[in-house]
């Protein structure tokens, strides 16, 4: 647990992506099975249970801390779990505990001959058990001792294993977990019982995406992520499989009749050196649809829904998968479809993230898929065929099969160059993002290949705000204030004018630009806090976007959809940025 | 028999620090004053301008050598353990284990012993005396990490993370924020004390203190300056205020990992405030299991608290059948911790 723990505690202050790559390989490297496989799981949010810990938390609690003591504490960290994970007291009913420090003994002489450290005593500790933590009294001042044994720091032999209490979680039952925990909080370390606790809950949010554990699992081995992918989704915890083959001890995990994710070909934005020198004779056009990617595998009677970095996330739309079973899989756009029209991003953005699903949301927002390719139909693998040969077999298979909440991407049609450009500026009034160009003869390739796949996005919206806060970045960028956010003006009640923040960005700049922003900031705060300093305002922003949409969590109202820095308008004064009337006026019906 | 004297008729919190009334003298007071004994050298406990001071010979150099020789009237240096007679007041300075030279002031009066800790810890520290436990009628206290939460890990745990982490990363700049009196130079010598015997390169405003400890006869070995390195340090480590950390200073070192030393690293939302990758749990303050266990052993009736989280102490002190009193003195920091 102390190796899980210590991981855990590393990644959630890491920024960097390269720093938690390295912290998991090592980790991955180290760790014996089943543990490691565990953790995998722990970090791909694949673990098969979460707790409801509030109340048996607060039980706990209230026969082992004076409840004052733990209201102060609980106040001061923030966070109930960190609260008790730092001061979980020990079984014996004493907060204090007789830890490992308590030194001199009284003496009236200066020389303090007495006064020897003991803390080697701690290498002697037993854990102490929970048994009759009940009975014990509240929290008194009294345990001056020191004879007490240190709880479980770091004794290698007495420490509990991640695979002992996942085991052990299989076989409780719910009223048996909080005496089982209070047990296991006894034998941990602090890390550890944070860690612990944070298990418990189903929830690490410790910045690790699934994707970043995977490739993590893969750069131990000198593999490249898309093939633990392709064998991820017929896996399961504690995936000791998976390590014998990573590590060559074992042979690839034979996985037939179960639906896999298979790394997704992705397009690069077409700029206008590559639109003057393309045939679009080569080229199929499509409508560029604003939803998410996402990737339909049916096999064996079973559907799974991927996203575009192959998480699965078909539990969020049993209304969707619920009914289909087919032998394919396909590639296609996931959207808020009402009468046959598409909603617009900030209505499906209703129905991601979220860990279930209400009656009322999938009424709400009715979700489809909008098809428009095809990498295997009943196993055999198409992804070598042309486009326009896919084409050919995903449009017959539709015709036999037509999934419920789901159509074919159209193709559309433009006699030249010149119509197809009219087309284009033409999307932003219907709606739609833009178009994707696809040569004829491109097969399917996993990542980004060159030249193959174009999107061309509709021109953005653009915004002059003013900047109001910046926030000092992560990893490379730690020592500059990277992160923006900027405001619109309005008037206030009293006839004056205010700035409302509309948005956050940091990327569209230079690095030049960056340090020129930093300095700016840096010489007009006009208040701090922790991370964050008030800027005067003064320095305008060109801001570009996508979209907007009504917000009920922004204090502006309204939410930026990609917002970026196109300009950094040294020139303009602050009073002459745009107003939030402005904004809202582009808010799509 | 005649009432015992109340503690308040002969020591009183005032505007200006605590108050001696028959000894005429304050303890660390943030105002000058006529006479002022100094529990330490940190600026928050010694400050200029005092008419006379007393304090261990340790802390008059630390003193001398910050605030400049003249920033008291005179000075009158009381070797750890000796006694001196104040109007009437037996006083004595006995070893706090907070920092090099740092003092508990012991006051005997009118048959009453009181101890005043100043800022104390019971940790074995290579820079300093360990504290020494005095049994007292009245004991005041600090409680900067008064609450539950503050138990600090032992310093040889941290100190493994952070090597540990230096040779996991040795394309990286290991940069560590500490206080530059005090906090640093414990870091560098339990850095050496765990057998790392590279230079560890300091931030210029480190310098002076560092040679200070080197005066007093504390050796830390190898200590060069960033800005006479030659390259961007890669797999070294830095020391330097905790201001620097977030300070353009940074960019000369390659990729730094962050670190912070201080005991409010314990709490997650400090530490990420701080925007560091490597919080370490190194504290020159009791935490609480240190707090509580020390107010026990003096066998203290009356214990008082000077500055920091002192609602829970004064709690936990009432739990534990005593008298207690938050003082409430203002003009001390525990950010810098």
């Amino acid at each position: 647990m102390k190796a899980f723990a210590d991981l855990l505690d590393r990644l959630s202050y890491s920024p960097s992506r390269n720093a938690k790559l390295r912290l998991m390989a090592d980790y991955f490297r180290t760790a014996p099975d089943p543990d490691r496989g565990w953790a995998l799981a722990a970090l791909t949010g694949g673990l098969p249970f979460s707790f409801p810990l509030r109340r048996t938390l607060t039980q706990m609690m209230d026969r082992r801390m004076d409840p004052v003591l733990f209201r102060l504490s609980r106040d001061y960290v923030g966070d109930t779990a960190e609260t008790i994970a730092l001061a979980w007291p020990a079984a014996d009913g004493t907060v204090i505990g007789g830890q490992e420090h308590r030194t001199s003994s009284p003496s009236h002489r200066a020389e303090g001959a007495s006064s020897t450290p003991r803390r080697a005593e701690g290498a002697s500790s037993t854990p102490r058990r929970a048994e009759g933590a009940s009975s014990t009294p509240r929290t008194e001042g009294s345990g001056a001792g020191g004879s007490s044994p240190m709880r479980g720091e770091g004794n290698a032999e007495m420490d509990l294993r991640l695979s002992d209490i996942i085991a052990d979680l299989g076989l409780i039952g719910r009223n048996e977990l909080g005496a089982r925990l209070e047990g296991w909080l006894d034998r941990l370390d602090a890390t550890s019982r944070w860690a612990l606790l944070k298990l418990l809950t189903g929830a690490l949010r410790v910045g690790v995406s699934a994707r970043l554990a995977k490739t993590a699992v893969a750069e131990m081995a000198g593999w490249r992520v898309a093939e633990i992918e392709e064998v991820w989704h017929g896996l399961a915890p504690p995936y000791t499989e998976l390590f014998a083959w990573l590590e060559g001890h074992a042979t690839r995990p034979n996985l037939v009749g179960t639906p896999m994710f298979r790394p997704l070909m992705l397009s690069h934005a077409l700029e206008p050196t590559d639109w003057a020198a393309l045939d679009l004779a080569e080229f199929c056009t499509e409508w560029k649809w604003d939803g998410i990617r996402v990737q339909v595998a049916s096999a064996g009677g079973k559907t799974r829904l991927f996203s575009r970095t192959g998480d699965d996330i078909g539990h969020s739309f049993p209304d969707l998968i619920g009914t289909w079973s087919f032998d394919a899989v396909l590639d296609g756009e996931l959207l808020v479809v009402r009468d046959g029209a598409v909603a617009p991003f900030n209505d499906l953005q209703q129905r991601l993230n979220r860990k279930g699903v209400g009656k009322k949301q999938m009424e709400q927002f009715p979700v489809h898929v909008r098809l428009y390719d095809v990498l295997l139909i009943a196993g055999e693998d198409l992804r070598q065929l042309a486009f326009s040969e896919r084409r050919v077999r995903l449009e017959a298979w539709f015709a036999g099969v037509r999934p419920r909440r789901s159509d074919l991407s159209e193709l559309v049609q433009a006699r030249d160059k010149a119509e197809l450009e009219r087309i284009w500026a033409g999307t932003r009034a219907t709606g739609i993002e833009g178009l994707m160009l696809k040569r004829r003869d491109s097969p399917y390739v996993a990542g980004r290949p060159k030249g193959l796949w174009w999107k061309w996005k509709r021109a953005p919206l653009t915004l002059d705000c003013v900047l109001m806060y910046a926030q000092r970045g992560s990893g490379k960028r730690s020592s500059y204030y990277s992160d923006y956010t900027f405001g619109a003006w309005r008037e206030t009640a009293t006839g004056g004018r205010e700035l409302v923040p509309v948005g956050k960005a940091y990327f569209g700049f230079t690095d030049e630009e960056l340090l020129q922003i930093d300095r700016w900031v840096r010489n007009h705060t006009s208040d701090s806090y922790g991370p964050v300093r008030v800027v005067q305002p003064g320095l305008v922003f060109e801001v570009a976007f996508d979209a907007v949409a009504r917000s009920t969590r922004h204090k502006s109202g309204v939410a930026m959809r990609f917002p970026r820095i196109h300009r950094i308008r040294w020139d303009k004064p602050a009073a002459e940025a745009d107003r939030l009337e402005t904004l809202l006026a582009m808010i799509e019906a | 028999m005649p009432k015992p004297l109340t503690f308040e008729s002969w020591l009183q919190p005032e505007a200006s620090g605590l108050f001696c009334l028959p000894g005429k003298f304050h303890i660390d007071p943030h105002r000058p004053v006529p006479r002022a004994v100094i529990t330490h050298g940190h600026s928050d406990h010694a400050r200029p301008g005092h008419g006379a001071v007393l304090a261990t010979p340790e802390t008059i150099a630390i003193m001398q050598t910050r605030l400049g020789p003249e920033c008291a009237g005179s000075f009158q240096a009381l070797a750890l353990g000796e006694r001196v007679g104040i109007g009437g007041v037996a006083v004595r300075l006995l070893p706090a284990g907070h920092m090099l030279g740092s003092a508990q002031v012991v006051m005997e009066y009118a048959g009453a012993r009181a101890v005043a800790s100043g800022d104390y810890k019971r940790r074995a520290d290579p820079t300093t005396r360990p504290f020494e436990l005095e049994r007292c009628h009245l004991f005041i206290t600090e409680a900067t990490f008064g609450l539950p939460v503050f138990q600090h890990e032992p310093d040889t745990r941290e100190i493994g993370r952070l090597l540990a982490s230096v040779h996991a990363n040795t394309d990286r700049t290991h940069l560590i924020g500490a206080y530059s009196l005090g906090k640093a130079q414990r870091l560098i010598a339990l850095l050496r004390r765990a057998g790392y015997s590279r230079p560890i390169w300091l931030h210029g405003a480190m310098r002076s203190t560092c040679e200070l400890y080197a005066r007093l006869g504390v050796d830390l070995g190898d200590l060069p300056l960033v800005s006479n390195a030659d390259g961007k340090l890669p797999g070294e480590i830095v020391l330097c205020p905790p201001s620097a950390l977030k300070d353009r200073w940074s960019r000369r070192l390659t990729d730094p990992v962050m670190a912070f030393a201080s005991g409010w690293m314990r709490v997650r939302a400090r530490a990420h405030q701080h925007g560091v990758e490597l919080p370490l749990v190194v504290s020159d303050h009791a935490d609480w299991p240190e707090l509580v266990s020390t107010i026990a052993e003096t066998e203290a009736e009356e214990v008082w608290v000077t500055h920091g989280r002192e609602d829970a102490l004064v709690h936990q002190i009432g739990l534990m059948g005593k008298r207690g009193r938050a003082l409430a003195l203002v003009g001390f920091e525990e950010e810098g911790e």
